[in-house]
């Protein structure tokens, strides 16, 4: 029972962090219509320029990490820029192909630059482990779960209060319109790509302290799918519960497995067969708006 | 005019057999027997590298093709092709290894057996489009990947299984130079039938589909068959190229079927040209011998500063996967329709030769 207890609170630890790249990744596709297939890659690049800062350069982590965001911020702007502002217009295919080709691109860059193997952060935390309620809990845990309840706070107050989240819902509702309100759509679309580069960076940092950085940490990319398939694909709300709801279902998969079935790797692939299952009952998710198409 | 020699300068065809004829001139039909001719010779001054890589581009071409049906002519997206690859390697070694069914026949079985499970996948394909697709190809492509690991009647599991030799009236076609020719036949044969299937009805409702799915409904096609139809057809082809690969390596084994060989199916048909039959074959061949360039040019440059800056020795399959994402973002972005619409470009070119203006 303990197991059982112990793997729905990581469920729900994992779940948050699925939830945070889940609402990033929906930031993007609210702003500008674009599938982000490297939306795990960008948790990768995170996850080592900050490991890069503070091994090589020996910075404390209260300043690598604030670098990290900073640097991810002006990647998010150049991506934007460089490559996805020409495919403005373009079928949704050549979209998808085009966030693919960066996928690969960059995983493959990071393996070079950084090996394959996976490299443990220096350690953050003195003691290792907190006691919370009788549980063990690792302290990264604890960190991980404030830091994601602290984004979908920032987030629902940034997009409900602040100037530019609101120009940013306004672009995402209407893009004519948005425009003859004066707003730029185009540094609405730089900056969406800009603080969801960020966003993913801080869950790919933590993953990062929490397993050691190593490519697979682009797996979370692709496990937001089912995240946010779940929640639907243009709800922040849906995305944060269709995180949660997939982290602990795989580790709910994971018990089941363990004690009976023993298939082994249900953990990856259980989010996957419930994947195709939502597809096939209800398309557009929990929270999707549903398309409407008139001729 | 279905016996001049030349394209004419313009479009001057009156009856509808003239714009679908698959060779516009008689030119061009005695340019492709001559080509095919040609290749037939190929084992005869090719060595076996070459060979090699010939085989690669042909059963990755039929497989690439029969993406092409699905993206480029029906406009879904798929993300699981080389699940469905492998599929077609797995059940074609497992026909005629456990029911003794010869090879020549357990090939295009495993392209129907492939063509269910794609059907199967399709399901949801009859109900979603773009986005939705692509990710539910995605998910396929996951699961099958778990199944082939763990399917050990099936795949040999992690140890991987044998394939037997392609053999035909007791003679096995166990070298480069014997399995090229099966390779050919089943290129020529699947490049023809993807023809003429783009010629004729079915084919047009397909294209219908991809250009405007609404009005294509209002004007009487049933989405869910074509969808559905489309999907099949991918399969099918896929599980053929995967049926040859694993007859030509003898051996298949599970790791080879991820995301990263789907990737590259999408890129060949990018890379090639998006609804262009020839341009799959084009996209492929870029495909196989863009790693081959990349050795070279290493190759070349070892022993200079950029090799000492970089080590490009140890770095080379990295720079493999990079220069795949970074092809495929830049044909995107410079050159949207692929090989096979600069090759248009080309023969336009010199169809007006000396009076380009």
């Amino acid at each position: 029972m303990t197991l059982l207890f112990q793997l729905l609170v990581n469920g729900l630890i994992v779940g948050a962090l699925y939830g945070v790249v889940a609402m990033s990744f929906v930031l993007i596709y609210k702003a500008s219509r674009i599938v982000n297939f490297a939306q795990g890659e960008f948790l990768l690049i995170g996850a080592w320029t900050c490991w890069w800062l503070l091994t090589s350069w020996q910075l404390p982590f209260w300043i690598g990490f604030p670098i990290t965001l900073a640097f991810m911020l002006v990647f998010g702007i150049v991506l934007q820029v460089v490559v996805l502002r020409p495919m403005i217009g373009e079928p949704i295919i050549s979209v998808i192909m085009v966030t693919i080709g960066l996928s690969i691109f960059f995983q493959a860059l990071m393996k070079w630059m950084f090996g394959v193997f996976a490299k443990p952060f220096p350690t953050i935390f003195a003691s290792p482990t907190v006691n919370i309620f009788g549980l063990d809990v690792q302290t990264v845990y604890v960190m991980s779960l404030v830091i994601s309840l602290l984004i979908m706070a920032g987030f629902g107050w940034f997009f409900k209060y602040s100037r530019m989240g609101l120009a940013m819902r306004a672009t995402a509702f209407d893009q004519q319109v948005a425009q003859s309100l004066g707003i730029s759509v185009r540094h609405m679309f730089a900056m969406s790509w800009a603080i969801s580069a960020m966003v993913s960076a801080v869950a790919g940092v933590t993953v990062g302290v929490v397993n050691g950085v190593s490519s697979a940490l682009s797996f979370f990319g692709i496990k937001v799918f089912p995240a946010v398939i779940l929640g639907g694909l243009d709800s922040v709300a849906g995305a944060v519960l269709g995180g949660l709801i997939v982290g602990v279902l795989e580790n709910l998969a994971h018990y089941l497995d363990s004690q009976w079935l023993n298939w082994g790797n249900m953990y990856e692939i259980a989010p996957f067969y419930v994947l195709i299952v939502i597809l096939m009952i209800k398309p557009y998710g929990l929270f999707g708006t549903k398309d409407i198409e008139r001729v | 005019m279905a016996n001049i020699s030349l394209i004419p300068c313009g479009d001057f065809k009156t009856r509808y057999a003239a714009d679908t004829t698959i060779f516009p001139t008689r030119t061009s039909r005695n340019f492709a027997i001559l080509g095919v001719a040609l290749l037939l010779l190929c084992p005869a001054f090719m060595d076996r590298y070459w060979l090699n890589l010939c085989i690669q581009i042909g059963y990755l071409g039929i497989a690439a093709l029969g993406l092409n049906i699905l993206v480029g002519f029906t406009g879904q997206i798929s993300i699981g092709h080389a699940a469905f690859f492998g599929f077609g390697a797995f059940s074609s070694a497992w026909l005629s290894n456990s029911f003794g069914i010869p090879v020549a026949l357990a090939i295009p079985l495993a392209g129907v057996m492939t063509t269910a499970v794609g059907m199967l996948f399709g399901i949801p394909a009859a109900r979603l489009k773009g986005l939705y697709l692509a990710i539910a190809t995605l998910a396929a492509q996951y699961i099958l990947q778990d199944f082939f690991s763990r399917a050990d009647w099936f795949t040999g599991g992690t140890a991987g299984t044998i394939a037997e030799p392609f053999t035909l009236f007791g003679y096995a076609f166990d070298t480069d130079e014997s399995f090229f020719y099966v390779v050919l036949v089943y290129v020529v044969v699947m490049y023809i039938l993807a023809t003429n299937l783009m010629r004729s009805r079915d084919g047009r409702a397909l294209v219908a589909v991809r250009d405007h799915y609404l009005s294509a409904e209002i004007m009487g096609i049933n989405l869910t068959k074509y969808r559905t139809m489309s999907f099949g057809i991918s399969s099918f082809y896929a599980g053929i190229g995967g049926a040859l690969y694993a007859h030509y390596l003898q051996f298949v084994s599970v790791e080879g079927f991820t995301i990263l060989f789907s990737i590259q199916f999408l890129g060949m048909i990018i890379i090639g040209g998006l609804g262009s039959i020839m341009g799959s074959l084009m996209g492929t061949a870029f495909m196989v011998l863009l790693p081959e360039v990349m050795q070279a040019i290493t190759t070349a440059l070892s022993g200079t500063a950029i090799d000492a800056a970089l080590n490009l020795k140890d770095a080379i399959a990295f720079l493999r996967e990079m220069a795949i994402g970074l092809v495929i973002i830049l044909f995107l972005v410079f050159e949207p329709d692929g090989l096979a619409h600069r090759w248009k470009q080309i023969k336009a070119y010199w169809k007006l030769y000396p009076f380009s203006h």
